[in-house]
């Protein structure tokens, strides 16, 4: 157990609350940055996918987990800054303007979205959201002239001062900086007061206006934050697939989406990057698993199977995903021997009612 | 003037199976808040067993119907038993995210049955192919008997919430588990058995469908299309869900034969936006205020 | 100029009747608290003021402004602060960032700065920190300054609260119900710190209240409500004596 000792308040505003921490993410860095160096192809592929969806993840978990507005439909974020992405590098727009691009239209659309959000709550704002992942995906299947439709368009690779990035080195870098850029991001807003204004919407609305929150306003940011963020996602997913059609932004990826911050943990940003990792991760695992299996189970069955069964385990025996269980693993190392089992459980509140909010 | 009377009962007849499946979304979050993700596949499933009832035993088409609700009624009380009840009361969301677990997994199960698998099969009902004309419009007796047989179906349930005991009970738990609980309603086992009839009348929606999108495991990506309808009727309200589904059916009907192609898929989207923009908790939905 | 007026405030929920012409004034510096027996429309009168209901009659002018139909974070801008009756907390916060919300009002820096966490934001950051930490020690909370809020006792929450809404450095203070929940320790505590915040910070209080002992230590004025309609008005002493309070609350001899 480590116990800090303060002496100023300045102290709390430290990125690093300790020399550990520094340690730890240092070495993480370190590892993520040498990547190149010793991780093969197939690893760097999967790096720059968990890179991508961390991407999403944080701009998640910055609406769901800490504004605590559901989305059901960030596909379609992702599709914007796709498609965007698309037809800006098609047109030899250096990536430093169309990635920006990119992220402003997400959020220029995430405002939009917003709007109805500021009425509505719960299953409501789930279900507005989802309607507007399957307009946006028929509007790209029909905008023939724009997004050349069902037959899908082709994706330049990124381009930097005329040269072409290297899918596994200076790719991978853009992809990484881009996401730990966007973890510092929601790291500073989170100790600064809008994130505190997200959480305090995310707690109880009527009290956040009572203390002067403007719900409207940070509502309508939180979303144009992490529609940006997604955004930012699509146009590097655009990169490293290579080629994109309307079917890639269907409402079953927006839940899949989602499950990278359920899986992961809602509430902690650590959380954003395990889901994703966990996310690409899975169908990899059941890919290998497979060749162990009687041939008659249809993979994308058993891939569904799995992916299904853990998530329902994942949320019935560990609430808080696997950052809470990572949490809870690293109390025991800390306290050993004294770990008592109850020390994470959580009051569960029979009678709150998402009805009355 | 023959071609709207004729689109009206196509609209109708799809809004019916989009009210029965909206129908259970509702019976199950007005019990237990939960919105249940999986009711789609559900109504896959019960197809699916409808399937092998008509197919491997050659059961006759109103035995299959029976067979099916009454298998979907034990798997819908088995699967709030093992994963609703111990996630009940945690955040309304997390509950979603299991149902969506359950989805998947009753998707998956299907392809991997022997005799179900990735194919479309056809359940052969007594009414294909006829039709019944009158006046010059043309009216396929199909459409006609799921309107008569969602109908029939709403009258039973009306009976059965009205005026038997446990249908009481379930209304008494919806209106508020507490004070139901304290009156000796055991509130547990009348959500399992919500769960049940929600899953019943799932099975009930899959076999209506079936002759019209065929049966195969993504058939209940069109629950997807009864979430409109179920907020557009106000979550929570049964009488909405029904409204709700009609709504959408016939929207997407007129949609489809007047408006380019496209609109049809959207329609319902479209609707339930428009609905929600204007009354934010649904035309039939109850507004209640938290109380500070 | 009056401070806080209102006039002619009425609200119904459907058929109900809930508050219906009522008016007074609060002089600055005082505590004017409002009694009344359950369902009088104390608490419905407080959401009146802060507009999380809008008023079907009346206004509400503070300040010489008139504030009905403003947005409640506008409210809250102007220097209106107010506590639950239940409690609204964040409960997954620690007490620090739930005063630390309190500040939101004094908030100087803008999205961006915040975004890429520019020097601007660290200094304001640290001086509202010093703000809070002045609150804290005003309510000895020290201890709980890192705890979660989910798991403190009720007491304490209700302390944190008031510490919430002192946070803001309101100019007019809404207290609902201060001492319910408390036991009578607390309560006392409570009533020591109404008046330290009436006398030492200078802030006008609004409140209303159950306990007679609590409201007659600390209030200088009383309004009795009966059914949404006020029925006395006068220092407690004389409330408390009136013959419509008697009545309300005892009903007719």
């Amino acid at each position: 157990m480590r116990f800090i000792f303060k002496t100023s308040y300045a102290q709390d505003l430290r990125l690093f609350q300790h020399g550990g921490q520094v340690f730890w993410y240092g070495l993480l860095l370190a590892a993520l940055f040498s990547a190149p160096a010793w991780a093969g192809e197939y690893l760097m592929t999967q790096l720059v996918f968990v890179a991508i969806y961390s991407l999403v993840g944080f701009g998640l978990m910055m609406l769901t987990g800490f504004t605590g507005q559901v989305s059901l439909g960030h596909a379609a974020f992702l599709a914007v800054g796709a498609y965007t992405e698309a037809i800006l590098a098609a047109r030899g727009v250096p990536i430093f303007v169309s990635i920006p691009a990119a992220a402003a239209l997400a959020a220029a659309v995430g405002v939009v979205v917003g709007l109805p959000a500021l009425r509505l709550k719960g299953i409501y704002l789930a279900i507005a959201t989802l309607a507007f992942n399957v307009i946006v995906e028929e509007i790209a299947a029909r905008w023939e002239s724009v997004t050349n439709g069902n037959a899908g368009m082709p994706v330049a690779p990124v381009t930097l001062f005329g040269h072409e990035l290297e899918p596994d080195r200076g790719f991978y870098y853009l992809c990484l900086l881009l996401a730990v850029a966007a973890c510092l991001a929601c790291i500073n807003l989170l100790r600064s007061p809008t994130g505190r204004a997200f959480v305090a919407i995310r707690d109880s609305e009527v009290s956040a206006s009572c203390m002067g929150v403007n719900l409207a306003m940070y509502k309508t940011i939180s979303f144009a934050f992490s529609a940006a963020l997604t955004g930012v996602a699509g146009a590097l997913y655009a990169h490293k697939v290579g080629f994109i059609s309307p079917e890639q932004f269907s409402l079953l990826v927006s839940i899949e989406l989602i499950t990278i911050v359920i899986l992961g943990g809602v509430g902690f940003l650590h959380g954003a990057v395990l889901g994703a990792a966990f996310v690409i991760v899975l169908p990899q695992a059941i890919a290998v698993a497979k060749d162990f299996l009687p041939p008659t189970m249809a993979p994308s069955g058993l891939q569904a199977v799995v992916f299904g069964i853990v998530l329902i385990l994942v949320i019935i025996f560990e609430p808080m995903g696997l950052y809470g269980r990572w949490l809870k693993i690293r109390t025991w190392f800390e306290l050993f021997p004294f770990y008592r089992r109850g020390m994470f459980r959580r009051q569960r509140t029979y009678t709150k009612t998402e009805r009355l909010r | 003037m023959t071609d709207l009377a004729q689109l009206l009962v196509a609209g109708i007849s799809t809004g019916c199976v989009y009210a029965l499946v909206a129908l259970g979304f509702v019976l199950i979050y007005k019990a237990t808040e939960t919105v249940n993700f999986a009711q789609g596949d559900l109504m896959m499933l019960g197809a699916f067993f409808a399937l092998t009832s008509s197919t491997v035993f050659g059961w006759p088409y109103w035995a299959t119907i029976v067979f099916a609700a009454a298998v979907m009624a034990v798997v819908g009380m088995t699967v709030e038993r093992i994963v609703i009840r111990p996630v009940l009361g945690h955040p309304a969301f997390t509950v979603v995210m299991i149902t969506i677990g359950v989805g998947y997994v009753m998707r998956g199960i299907v392809t991997m049955v022997p005799g179900w698998g990735t194919e479309t099969y056809q359940i052969p009902t007594p009414f294909a192919e006829a039709v019944w004309t009158a006046g010059g419009v043309v009216l396929p007796v199909q459409q006609l008997a799921v309107i008569a047989m969602t109908a029939a179906l709403c009258a039973v349930l009306y009976v059965f919430f009205r005026f038997t005991r446990i249908g009481i009970a379930m209304q008494a738990t919806s209106q508020n588990q507490l004070a139901a609980y304290y009156m000796g309603i055991p509130v547990r086992r009348v959500n399992m058995m919500i769960w049940g009839l929600s899953a019943a009348v799932a099975a009930f929606a899959g076999i209506l469908l079936a002759p019209v999108t065929f049966v195969h495991s993504n058939m209940g990506f069109i629950g997807l299309k009864a979430f409109p309808a179920a907020v557009v009727g106000g979550f929570g309200s049964v009488p909405g869900a029904i409204v709700g589904g009609l709504i959408i059916g016939v929207v997407e009907a007129l949609a489809g034969y007047y408006l380019p192609e496209g609109f049809k898929d959207v329609a319902a989207y479209v609707v339930v936006l428009l609905v929600l923009m204007l009354r934010p908790s649904g035309l039939f939905g109850e507004t209640m205020r938290k109380k500070v | 100029m009056s401070f806080f007026r209102v006039e002619n405030l009425g609200i119904r929920f459907g058929g109900v009747v809930a508050v219906d012409g009522v008016s007074f004034e609060v002089k600055k510096g005082e505590v004017f608290t409002i009694i009344g027996p359950n369902g009088a429309g104390k608490t419905t009168i407080f959401n009146l003021v802060c507009l999380i209901y809008p008023p079907d009659t009346g206004r509400v002018v503070f300040e010489g402004r008139e504030i009905t139909g403003l947005a409640p974070h506008r409210v809250a801008e102007l220097g209106i602060a107010r506590t639950f009756q239940n409690i609204e907390l964040f409960e997954h916060a620690t007490v620090l960032q739930n005063l630390l919300i309190g500040r939101h009002r004094h908030r100087r820096t803008r999205f961006w700065q915040d975004l890429l966490f520019t020097p601007a934001v660290r200094e304001a950051e640290l001086a509202q920190r010093e703000a809070v930490e002045r609150v804290i020690d005003f309510l000895e909370l020290a201890k709980y300054r890192d705890s979660l809020v989910a798991g403190l006792p009720y007491g304490v929450r209700k302390v944190v609260e008031l510490g919430r809404a002192l946070a803001t450095e309101p100019r007019l203070l809404l207290l609902d119900e201060p001492s319910s929940g408390l036991n009578p320790e607390e309560t006392d505590d409570m009533a020591f710190w109404i008046e330290d915040i009436k006398k030492q910070l200078g802030i006008t209080v609004l409140m209303v209240e159950h306990d007679m002992n609590l409201v007659s230590r600390v209030s200088d004025r009383v309004l009795a409500l009966n059914e949404g309609r006020p029925i006395a008005e006068g220092t407690p002493a004389e409330v408390q004596s009136h013959p419509a309070v008697v009545e309300a609350y005892l009903g007719a001899a």
